[in-house]
């Protein structure tokens, strides 16, 4: 597992493999240069995109493609906002039939105020997508249980909250991640709820594949500066977990030689 | 003479358009350039090559969809 000093082994989804164990979202940022510098910044390799109407009359924006490179960026679209497996399952294929990848970034919401996962919904959903021959990455709870039978269902990695979407509250129960991470052989990507810099680091520290971050980017005051924090966190964190963390004490231990003292 | 047109509801909307219109022809009556839009007529997606050949008739229900940012 551990690599020769600094060096680490790829993030590797249904056999594609990224050098960067950040992905970042496309949503909320204050205009379309400041996501592209913080894209930039953050040196992921893919980025989320979401599924809506084209507006017909042109009040809102251009689609995010005109501001997003897809030679450069993985495209991963989500299904976010989608309350039912059939929903979800048409979002996917309308993603799909765009015409990059066949990567679905998987969502099921099940309570509109904490944007909890419909986790029954979610395995309906994932189940039907596999055999689609769809990439399913789906965005779940912390529960160990759920994270098994996505993997059962055919998931190519499983993306447990930290904290609900959008709340910034950052890792809240690390032992779950830890557990899911243990027990899973797919790659364990953490979605949702990091608030800064440090939720990211702490959050990698447990062991887990990758983050996938939007809101603590696109809101950060600066949001260019955040998204080199992130991935500056993102790497320390990695190899903080790599390196392998010194044992807990309950006592001091000295660092200096307790010998050769002057008498 | 005045041309016919039909009734067709279009991301949710009702609109009135031209009669004889194949879907590709739709995208253009919008301006929307076919490489970055995704098509759905009446719940079933329509493959881009297809468009041409597809015709949009009265009570279609078309959606036209796109990337956007999101997390």
């Amino acid at each position: 597992m551990t690599q020769a000093s600094g060096r680490d082994i790829p993030l590797t989804i249904a056999g594609r493999a990224f050098r960067s164990r950040l992905i970042v979202g496309t949503g909320k940022y204050r205009d379309h240069a400041t996501m592209a510098a913080a894209h930039a910044a953050s040196g992921a390799e893919m980025v989320t995109v979401a599924v809506r109407r084209v507006d017909l009359d042109r009040t809102k924006e251009q689609g995010i493609l005109f501001h997003i490179d897809p030679a450069r960026y993985f495209l991963l679209a989500n299904t976010a906002g989608c309350y039912t497996a059939a929903d979800a399952i048409r979002y996917a294929r309308l993603a799909r039939e765009a015409g990059f990848n066949e990567f679905i970034k998987l969502e099921v919401i099940g309570d509109q105020q904490t944007l909890l996962p419909d986790v029954a919904e979610l395995l309906v959903a994932t189940k039907t997508l596999v055999q689609e021959g769809f990439t399913v990455l789906a965005y779940t709870n912390e529960d160990l249980v759920t994270a098994l039978r996505l993997q059962d269902a055919g998931c190519a990695a499983v993306m447990p909250l930290a904290s609900p979407i959008g709340s910034g509250l950052g890792l809240l129960n690390p032992y779950a991640i830890r557990t899911i991470k243990h027990r899973l052989s797919v790659p364990i990507i953490v979605d949702a709820g990091v608030g800064t810099a440090s939720d990211a680091c702490l959050t990698m520290e447990q062991g887990v594949d990758g983050i996938l971050m939007n809101t603590a980017i696109a809101e950060a005051a600066d949001a260019v500066a955040m998204a080199q924090a992130m991935r500056h966190a993102v790497e320390a964190g990695r190899l903080a977990y790599l390196a392998g963390r010194m044992p807990r004490r309950e006592v001091a231990v000295p660092s200096s030689p307790v010998t050769g003292m002057l008498s | 003479m005045i041309p016919a047109t039909i009734s067709v509801t279009v991301n949710g909307e009702p609109r009135e358009l031209p009669d004889g219109l194949s879907l590709l022809q739709l995208l253009d009556h919008f301006a929307l350039d076919p490489r970055t839009v995704v098509v759905e007529l009446n719940r079933g997606i329509v493959r881009r090559a297809a468009l041409d050949q597809t015709p949009v008739r009265a009570g279609d229900s078309v959606e036209l969809v796109h990337f956007v940012g999101g997390g």
